[in-house]
């Protein structure tokens, strides 16, 4: 129930992300979502894809670093305090989200999240527990 | 001013008898009570009685660096411990710091030199000196207090550091003399302006500049900036610290103490002395160490020579302004470094072999290092501040090796140039030259 997310470390220079997109594009994949973490120095470009397998392969082949993280995909209420609830859940339980950010898709009624929580074991069990909903990798890959 | 006339203006022929008469002593000396160098004389099939000229020197065995980071802590020390009063120490972890015994003896022919030093900038008693050289195991602070108090100078003991502090004694003070690197002068001259101060305006007249290389246009720029005259000063912890050369009011070489230390010019492949004006490596012997005395060590700081009488007055020999090493040690801030060093450092964080270049830059008029590193999957994680903590982690090592805080930055693999060679490590710019 994992979904591979592809990070990219990125040298703040002009251009990188339009050469990463390129890229991309050139190998017919398609971004999902993605969401760029920035320091005065660098950045870490994360993607989600339809193929990230090959995404990687394309990328390092290119010289650039890139890694595969485990991330989790949730279908989040489209309404005022969606997201909160689930938020909510997540700090009862102590568990500290590194990061998130939202799919530029929508499925149906609901907002797609990423999630990024340390224990990802235990966030899986908290969100069936409380009734959130979590999209399948294949459901992502497929969109 | 010359300090010491009798010495410093001598005839070279009795020049050349006191330097015979102290090679002869220090050799026999060496052979006699300290094993390191009986063992290399044995090994050159050098025996002490047949040194009879300075034509000789050329049959002694070199002394290196290596060998002197061997030596640690007390294997080069000829004198025995109780006469010895103080240590100094070379900056640097790597392997062992090389290490300078001083006896009493020691320390007043110190003083001597650092006087001459002194008075040849024009410093006199009637001076306030301003001591930003760093006091501590570092030679160059102890070196020109030294200095000061035997011509009766008045030193303020500041070391490096708080500009904006020495800024303000400075002029609360009227310091008329300035001793630190020409770097820091630069600075001292930068963080005056963002104070709104003019550093023309500030009561220092001389700069006794050193422990690092530094041009001819760099001068003109300190000169210019502080309204002062800059004065080059050399020296090296292995053979006292500051004062083993200085240059005069005609500012055409540096005076060299002859009686004291015994320079050659050699070819730094070859290691064949080299004749007068001809640019090669440094080699320094000295002729009234006690405590840790050196037989032709090897400088790896390239100079060339002149015998030829200087207008002010001195018969002393002058060595050039130091033009750059022989080996890729790089001077930071005043501080020793080899980029292997922080190869070193690379290899135990990263387990890999790391890809990295060091940028040298001077800002503010100070040293700046950034060693750029490249990322490859063993050091790249999802999270900035993972990543942050790694270019913090490398820093910290790096700053405990070295002894100097770097900026560590993390690029993009494929960034930095290969060679088939030996990489380009360093990009200098500080223009030193």
């Amino acid at each position: 129930m994992l979904v591979k997310q592809i990070s990219v470390f990125l040298e703040n220079k002009i251009g990188r992300l339009a050469e990463i997109t390129e890229l991309l594009g050139q190998n017919r994949i398609n971004i999902r979502a993605l969401a760029i973490a920035d320091t005065t120095e660098f950045g870490i470009l994360r993607l989600i894809v339809d193929n990230p397998q090959k995404a990687q392969k394309i990328l390092e082949e290119k010289g650039f670093t890139a890694k595969q993280t485990d991330v989790i995909v949730v279908k989040v209420a489209d309404r005022p305090g969606g997201l909160s609830e689930i938020l909510k859940a997540l700090k009862d339980f102590s568990l500290n989200v590194e990061y998130l950010y939202a799919f530029v898709k929508q499925s149906g009624e609901n907002a797609l999240v990423v999630f990024r929580i340390e224990d990802t074991q235990k966030a899986l069990d908290i969100f069936r527990e409380k009734g959130v909903e979590i999209v399948s990798p294949e459901e992502i890959y497929k969109l | 001013m010359i300090w010491n006339p009798e010495r410093e203006c001598m005839k070279r022929e009795e020049l050349e008898k006191i330097q015979v008469e102290r090679l002869k002593f220090v050799v026999e000396r060496l052979y006699e009570r300290l094993p390191f160098y009986r063992e290399k004389l044995d090994k050159a099939g050098v025996k002490p009685h047949q040194i009879k000229s300075l034509k000789d020197l050329r049959f002694l065995p070199f002394t290196t660096k290596e060998e002197l980071r061997q030596g640690y802590p007390y294997g080069l020390f000829a004198a025995p411990l109780d006469q010895i009063v103080e240590f100094h120490m070379s900056s640097g972890t790597t392997g062992k710091p090389v290490v300078g015994g001083y006896t009493r003896g020691d320390i007043d022919v110190w003083s001597e030199v650092m006087a001459r030093a002194l008075s040849s900038a024009g410093c006199t008693s009637r001076d306030i000196v301003q001591n930003a050289y760093g006091y501590g195991l570092f030679t160059g602070g102890l070196g020109v207090h030294y200095g000061a108090q035997k011509i009766g100078a008045k030193i303020i003991p500041i070391s490096g550091g708080q500009t904006k502090r020495q800024i303000m004694i400075m002029k609360d003070f009227g310091s008329t003399v300035l001793t630190c690197t020409p770097s820091y002068a630069l600075h001292i001259a930068e963080v005056a302006e963002e104070m709104g101060e003019d550093p023309v305006k500030l009561p220092v007249k001389i700069g006794i500049l050193g422990a690092e290389c530094w041009s001819e246009s760099m001068r003109e720029e300190i000169e210019k900036r502080l309204g002062i005259r800059a004065f080059d000063i050399y020296g090296l912890t292995e053979i006292i610290g500051p004062g083993v050369a200085q240059e005069c009011e005609e500012r055409a070489g540096l005076h060299i103490y002859e009686d004291h230390f015994l320079p050659e010019i050699v070819d730094p492949d070859t290691l064949e002395p080299l004749p007068e004006g001809e640019e090669g490596e440094l080699v320094i012997t000295t002729l009234t160490r006690e405590g840790t005395p050196l037989l032709r060590y090897r400088t790896r700081d390239i100079s060339s020579i002149t015998y030829e009488p200087c207008g002010c007055g001195r018969t002393i020999a002058r060595i050039s302004k130091i033009k750059g090493r022989t080996d890729d040690m790089i001077i930071i801030r005043g501080v020793n470094v080899f980029p292997s060093q922080i190869e070193n450092v690379l290899m135990r964080v990263e387990e890999t072999e790391p890809h990295y270049r060091l940028v040298l830059e001077r800002k503010r008029g100070l040293d700046d290092l950034t060693v750029e590193v490249e990322t490859n999957p063993e050091i790249f994680f999802d999270e900035v501040k993972k990543l942050e903590e790694i270019e913090r982690k490398i820093a910290k090592e790096i700053e405990e090796e070295i002894g100097l805080r770097v900026n560590v930055k993390l690029v993009e693999p494929k960034s930095i140039e290969r060679s088939a060679g030996k990489a380009k490590r360093l990009i200098d710019k500080r223009a030193l030259k």
